[in-house]
């Protein structure tokens, strides 16, 4: 038999991050060609950007990513900071590098979820999802906001820490590595799961690098590769800790590394309780609708839960942001890549495969 | 992978059975509310008593959430323009921008939020319908200057060393530099607060954002717009505005926007005006006006009437225009070169000041002099510009004794160059912005000052700059003392002051305190001379007495209607003997009242 059968995985589909379709011709089971199709996130968070004053267009880029704003925050602030010269107070650093790493994980519990809903795991998410909540409350505390922080601006953030808020951190890092085992135990080391990650969706070293594939699916093929230590930003630099690698580049190989990484954030999120300094968390910066951008133009980059994570901008001396473009791992991972990766793969993978690439649909369509 | 059994795999899931039974971390049954986090970003609430409508979280919102409203029982006063935000919840997004750029730390975020309702209206905030109850659970709140993204620090004047300021009349203020300027001029956040405490309503947000995009020439387009003699303004100007802006909140009053000086700036980029007004006076029309007192509202009279094509001649006591800008500032605070400047610019566009020409009544007795009745005869309307310049008397005994002068005609010789006679030691009697330029004035000829006023250093009705400044410069201030009396010596010489020491006794009826002598509680100052300063008042003997009793003064100023005319058709007044703020601000706006007022006059509107 060898009827080709057409069939539209998304927009609305429980196993997709955001909306986004993935058109598939399928024979039997097995995929034959998949197309991806985007469009149905479009808000033009680049063209918004540039019709706003820069702290105006500060609030839009934290939309960019659900799961995990915080990069585009940073590095939005980073990158006017690097084009206007302005200097941030080290404190502010670590607060900024303490909310990564708090992302990272939060992100990371998200992702645990999905992948272990897109593999039929249910109670997985039930639990996942229930301890990001506690990283959530963290954000609410010291942000303000739960999902959407808005809390990173060029020179800064916006408020210090709270009384007693590293104490909080510190005893949700003690829950958080308390549950990793217990997560292990029901996920990473479940036979199902392992049965259906290992060896599907492979990526070897080489069409990773041709692909410019990044973040945990790089690392996952061996590759040792990490904006925080290979480029250190903010103070990445002063920090310890170890660049996860696995050999296999496939689906399981993607969720060791990420599950590795959680002890990481954890050891270095440990390190900023220690270590962060006194001073202010701001520069003064110009009144917001009157600070006029030096004319300038920069690329700027994080490691976020799913990979380098860069901004291209370019300003012209007026208070507007003349271009900003953003490079998000979700762009080379969530459709050329996919598309590759899907053909041959079982329907029923479409959506364990796409979660463990890291696609985000906001992202693609930016 | 092969298909070999992974027991481990299969068992070890079974593992998160040990949490069947238990108590769930997250989900609360029965329901309760988790309480939100202090800093949580809910819905707003806003002190409308406490907001001055500046606007600015308007402004700031990238998505057009805010609009500023007319609320009912508020209504716009100075410092505030009487409008409330109003907030739509369909498009906010919680960026609590707003929040961090409110002056007036009157607008917050609470903790409470509401995400389903069936009333519509829950998703508007709408001022005077607040939800009272959400004010009790205050969440994202801009607490600290940090914490502000307003920029709260005003680019310091530089200023010249008190040292060196008592040594000449050079200007002490030294003006900013361009970067400087721009500096100052970006921290506007263009409210527009402060036009309504400008007497005279200038476009303030309007040429400041010129100076911030470095368009001076547009600027000084902008300020000549309604002032004649912007330098003047942008260097001693009494600035409401600035005691009026949004800064002074949270900032305090010496951190408002530097108003005058980016007026000074802006007015000092130019060695003179003519090319960048590039002013095109309309046709004479025939119609002519006379001007008494060259003044800050005569000469504006002058000079935008004769823009509208009137011929206006301007009569001027003394040897220059200016009034008392000329003849009481003294020229540390505002040089000749600066009122010069101004002064051809106004006679540049064919205005025509006649110096050294008084007006008076009856028959002129020598050629220096013009008689009212002629004035009013050959011009179709007369502006009174008049001025307050009599100096008021203490009232003590031995006021006429030599060595007691008073503050004006000093000021006067010293800004005209006439030499003075003060000798080692001298005393000031006042508190206002006069008795400051004369105290200052003495120092720089070596005179050891001391400062007398009778109620507290915070009644003084003198700038607190100048308070300062004049401290700075060695004068001795001695509050709450009262003249009593002037000794002589046997030559009618001044040799001391008697004064009493008073004690300031609340006033029951909630005014302000007043001070009262305290009895025996007598002083005698050493001193060569006494100088007053305690009031001046305007002199009607030009005008003949028909006419004086015709303008119908009332406590020595003269009544004039919206249009700027006295009770005597044809005759209209402004200025220091018309308004009771008596700063050379009111006086203009009083100028252009009746440059309004003249011009609807006489073309029979």
């Amino acid at each position: 038999m060898s009827k080709v059968v057409k069939i539209f995985h998304g927009p609305q589909h429980p196993g997709i991050t955001g909306n986004m379709s993935v058109e598939l011709d399928l024979i039997g089971e097995t995929i034959v060609k998949a197309r991806t199709h985007v469009g149905y996130l479009h808000r033009a968070f680049e063209k918004l950007v540039e019709r706003r004053t820069a702290m105006q267009a500060f609030t839009i880029v934290c939309r960019i990513c659900v799961p995990e704003p915080d990069p585009n925050e940073e590095n939005f602030a980073r990158a006017i900071e690097e084009i206007t010269g302005l200097e941030v107070p080290e404190r502010a650093k670590w607060i900024r590098v303490l909310v990564l790493e708090l992302s990272r994980l939060a992100a990371y519990h998200l992702w645990m979820g999905g992948q272990a809903g897109s593999t039929g795991l249910y109670t997985v998410p039930q639990w996942s999802v229930g301890y990001r909540d506690y990283i959530l409350d963290l954000f609410e505390e010291l942000t303000g906001g739960r999902v959407y922080h808005m809390y990173i601006i060029p020179g800064g953030v916006r408020r210090d820490l709270p009384d007693g808020f590293l104490d909080r951190v510190s005893d949700v890092m003690d829950l958080i590595e308390s549950k990793l085992p217990e997560f292990d135990r029901l996920f990473f080391d479940n036979a199902v799961f392992k049965k259906r990650a290992i060896g599907t969706a492979v990526i070897d070293p080489e069409t990773a690098i041709e692909r410019g594939v990044v973040g945990p699916p790089l690392r996952a093929c061996g590759i040792a590769s990490d904006v925080r230590r290979d480029d250190p930003y903010e103070i990445y630099d002063k920090l310890d800790f170890d660049v996860i690698t696995e050999k296999g580049g496939d689906v399981y190989a993607r969720a060791l590394v990420r599950r590795r990484e959680m002890e990481q954030s954890i050891k270095i999120i440990r390190q900023i309780i220690k270590y962060i300094p006194d001073g202010p968390y701001r520069t003064k910066i110009p009144y917001p609708m009157n600070w006029k951008l030096k004319a300038g133009e920069t690329y700027v980059k994080t490691e976020s839960a799913r990979g380098e994570f860069g901004y291209y901008m370019v300003t012209d001396g007026s208070e507007y942001i003349r271009r900003m473009n953003v490079r998000g791992p979700a762009y080379v991972h969530g459709v050329s890549l996919l598309e590759d990766m899907l053909e041959g793969a079982q329907l029923a993978d479409v959506a364990m495969i796409m979660n463990s690439l890291g696609t985000c649909p906001p992202e693609i369509e930016r | 992978m092969g298909w070999g059994i992974d027991l481990k795999g299969i068992v070890s899931p079974f593992t998160a059975l040990k949490y069947l039974g238990k108590h769930p971390h997250t989900v609360r049954y029965p329901y309760e509310k988790k309480k939100t986090a202090k800093r949580y970003r809910g819905f707003h609430i806003n002190d409308l008593e406490k907001c001055v409508g500046c606007g600015n979280c308007a402004k700031i919102c990238m998505n057009e959430t805010i609009d500023m409203v007319k609320v009912e029982g508020i209504e716009p006063k100075t410092g505030d323009s009487g409008l409330r935000p109003k907030v739509d919840y369909g498009r906010c997004c919680w960026c609590a921008l707003c929040v961090d750029v409110c002056p007036t730390g009157s607008l917050k975020l609470s903790t409470d939020y509401v995400y389903v309702d069936e009333d519509p209206n829950s998703f508007l905030y709408i001022p005077g319908l607040e939800r009272k109850e959400y004010e009790k659970n205050v969440g994202w709140t801009c607490e600290t200057d940090l914490d502000s993204l307003l920029d709260l620090e005003r680019v310091e004047m530089k200023i010249m060393p008190p040292d060196e300021r008592v040594k000449t009349f050079a200007e002490a203020v030294y003006g900013y530099t361009v970067e400087e300027a721009k500096r100052e001029a970006e921290r506007c956040t263009g409210c527009g607060v402060c036009i309504s405490a400008c007497p005279d309503r200038m476009h303030i947000p309007d040429y400041i954002k010129a100076i911030r995009d470095g368009q001076f020439d547009e600027s000084v387009r902008i300020i000549y717009d309604n002032n004649p003699l912007p330098e003047m303004c942008g260097k001693v100007c009494t600035r409401r505005c600035e005691f009026n802006c949004i800064m002074t909140h949270r900032a305090g009053k010496e951190n408002a926007i530097a108003i005058r000086w980016l007026k000074r700036f802006a007015c000092e980029q130019f060695e003179s005006y003519e090319e960048v007004l590039n002013l095109q006076p309309q046709p004479l029309n025939g119609k002519k006006v006379a001007i008494v007192g060259g003044g800050p509202s005569g000469l504006t009279v002058a000079y935008y009437l004769r823009l509208k094509g009137y011929e206006t001649v301007v009569f001027e006591e003394m040897p220059k225009a200016g009034g008392m800008t000329m003849a009481g500032i003294p020229k540390y605070r505002f040089p000749i070169p600066s009122l010069d400047k101004q002064l051809n610019h106004i006679k540049s566009v064919g205005v025509e000041i006649r110096e050294n020409t008084k007006v008076v009544k009856g028959e002129p007795k020598s050629n220096n002099e013009v008689s009212f009745e002629k004035l009013k005869e050959e011009f179709d309307a007369v502006f009174l510009g008049i001025g307050l310049t009599q100096p008021m008397k203490l009232g003590v005994e031995g006021e006429d004794l030599e060595g007691s002068i008073q503050a004006l005609p000093l000021l006067k010789a010293v800004n005209f160059g006439e030499k003075i006679n003060v000798g080692q030691k001298a005393v000031v009697i006042g508190g206002g912005n006069v008795a400051m330029d004369c105290v200052r004035v003495l120092r720089r000829f070596g005179v050891d000052v001391t400062l007398s006023y009778r109620r507290r250093e915070v009644d003084m009705p003198a700038d607190n700059e100048e308070i300062h400044e004049a401290k700075e410069e060695g004068v001795v201030f001695r509050t709450q003392t009262i003249p009593v009396e002037i000794i002589g010596d046997e030559n009618g010489k001044v040799k001391a002051i008697k004064i009493q020491r008073a004690e300031m006794v609340p006033d029951p009826k909630g005014g302000r305190p007043r001070p009262v002598p305290i009895e025996g509680a007598y002083e005698v100052w050493e001193c060569d001379n006494v100088i007053a300063a305690i009031g001046q008042k305007a002199d009607y003997s030009f005008l003949p007495d028909d006419i004086v009793e015709k303008l119908d003064l009332q406590w020595g100023k003269i009544p004039v209607n919206e249009r700027g005319m006295t009770k005597v058709e044809g005759i209209f007044a402004g200025g220091d003997a018309v308004n009771w703020t008596a700063d050379a601000i009111s006086a203009i706006a009083d100028g252009l009242k009746a440059v309004k007022g003249i011009d609807e006059y006489l073309s029979g509107k």
